[in-house]
């Protein structure tokens, strides 16, 4: 086997020995089913509640990423804003950083009584998530820009709209992609955070309602899910991200 | 020298005003450009060389004295003013054609007319990097070109537009001593043809004699114009006339004199 099929195998190899030393674990210590249940008994509780989990990990997805487009739209905005002018960054960071400290749990009830239980409360929480990395990466590729080059495109005359457009949005690129695989993976936090607390759907609802009934196989089997759903996601947005801007990354072949 | 000058600076101070300190970077600075001129500025570091580029391109306020250029005074940034400094600053997502043409798109008339007349800016666009051999590479992006290539092409940039006045900030100073005589070269053919006012900011003494028609040497802080040297050897210069012994002198009268500042 050369290095390149190696490395491609690599994540596969390393995640089914995980399964197998968690399924080793479980064989040699006996530990019971509702305290840590085998892999093999969460495969069989995901095949057996496959509808179930469908409907909920759907709802979750698309929760997921209804917060995420939002947190993507509304974060580079503002980021936009506060890295083009430092009138805005100063008057904004320090509130901004004071939010990001909320833990997002605390939110959950708040937003539970202006929009009731549902789907809303999980978009909202995905969006206040998954906000911030975005707001902070578009600002900081917009505040670096090389004073030399500022100082050409001043000395040719150009306006601040120019020089934001023609090199401060395709430099902040970089910085957007990078922080959308973050957001992603945070989004899923959120919205499983707000369904576990105040839902009747979603993966977070299931694996609430599952370990009230003590049907542990199930609760890990929407862990796994979630976990399933992020790396996709993620993966999804490298894609993007290579796409878009393959002129950072000059050949690599890395994933992040 | 003749007539009036087209860049005059006149009896300028600049003082830096960092919280409580503060600092005269120059002081009573007088030079004469005429237009057309090719001048080249050396000292020793922290004489405020690159202060002065800032203060020509209105990028910094002088605190005394004025300057003006083709007449006119300056204050605020200088528009249409060819710039390019020792760190290329290419931009990594455009090729180097469209790397070039960026003044282009922000300078008048050009802006104007690019988008109707594409075409011939492309073509003036190719032909002016054919001139410093880069033809065959303006497809290719920045981080694709060597450290002398890039530099050529952020020449390029810088008089596309056709400025009247080109501010050189150590353009040459991070590339390898072959290299950097070859864009002597180079330089030496692209403002013999567009006939240009440039000013060379550099600490290279030969580099400076090489290209310049005067020389000024700056005292170290506060800088002032210690000595302003007529550099008489014809053009085009060559990289063998750098050997001959007349060249050697004027590079070794220059270094007499940063000398003295440094021991001073």
């Amino acid at each position: 086997m050369n290095e390149k099929t190696l490395i491609k195998l690599m994540p596969w190899l390393v995640t089914i020995g995980l399964f197998l030393l968690w399924e080793i674990i479980c064989v040699v210590t006996r530990v019971e089913t509702f305290i840590l249940p085998a892999p093999t008994v969460v495969f069989q509780a995901m095949v057996k509640f496959a509808p179930q989990i469908a409907h909920h990990s759907l709802q979750t997805l698309m929760t997921t990423t209804a917060g995420f487009a939002l947190g993507v739209i509304g974060g580079g905005l503002l980021g936009v804003f506060i890295g083009a002018s430092r009138l805005v960054y100063v008057g904004l960071y320090p509130v901004l950083v004071g939010f990001n400290s909320i833990p997002k749990v605390a939110l959950v009830p708040v937003l539970v009584i202006w929009f009731g239980i549902g789907t809303v409360p999980a978009i909202i929480t995905a969006f206040v998530i998954s906000f911030f990395p975005i707001v902070v990466n578009v600002a900081t590729g917009l505040a670096t820009i090389e004073p030399e080059l500022r100082d050409v495109l001043r000395s040719l005359g150009a306006s601040k709209t120019e020089i934001l457009t023609k090199v401060g949005l395709p430099r902040a690129m970089p910085y957007l992609f990078a922080s959308l695989k973050i957001a992603i993976t945070l989004a899923f936090v959120g919205s499983v955070i707000a369904e576990t607390v105040a839902s009747n759907e979603g993966i977070g609802y299931l694996m609430l309602s599952a370990s009230s009934s003590y049907n542990v196989p199930l609760v890990f089997a929407g862990l796994i899910v979630v976990a399933v759903m992020g790396v996709v996601m993620y993966a999804v947005a490298v894609w993007f991200e290579r796409r878009m801007t393959g002129w950072a990354f000059r050949g690599s072949d890395l994933m992040s | 020298m003749q007539g009036p000058a087209f860049v005059k600076i006149n009896e300028v101070s600049l003082v830096y005003q960092q919280q409580e300190e503060q600092t005269l970077a120059v002081e009573g600075l007088n030079i004469d450009i005429q237009e057309g001129e090719f001048v080249a500025v050396v000292g020793p570091s922290g004489c405020g060389k690159s202060t002065l580029m800032k203060l020509v391109t209105g990028l910094l306020n002088c605190t005394q004295g004025s300057i003006t250029i083709g007449g006119k005074p300056v204050n605020g940034p200088v528009q249409g003013v060819g710039m390019a400094f020792q760190n290329s600053t290419l931009l990594p997502w455009r090729s180097t054609l469209d790397n070039v043409m960026l003044p282009l798109e922000i300078v008048e008339p050009h802006k104007r007319l690019l988008r109707k007349q594409k075409k011939m800016y492309i073509e003036k666009a190719l032909d002016l990097l054919g001139t410093v051999g880069l033809r065959d590479f303006a497809d290719k992006f920045p981080w694709q070109l060597s450290g002398g290539m890039q530099q050529r092409a952020n020449v390029c940039r810088s008089i596309i537009h056709e400025p009247r006045l080109l501010m050189l900030d150590e353009p040459f100073g991070a590339l390898d001593a072959f290299t950097r005589e070859e864009l002597w070269g180079v330089m030496q053919d692209l403002w013999m043809k567009k006939k240009f006012t440039a000013i060379l900011i550099t600490h290279d003494l030969r580099e400076a004699t090489y290209l310049a028609d005067r020389v000024f040497v700056m005292s170290k802080r506060p800088g002032k114009v210690i000595l302003a040297k007529e550099i008489d050897i014809p053009r085009p210069r060559t990289l063998d006339t750098t050997f001959e012994p007349h060249f050697g002198e004027i590079v070794h009268e220059l270094r007499e004199h940063i000398h003295e500042v440094r021991v001073s």
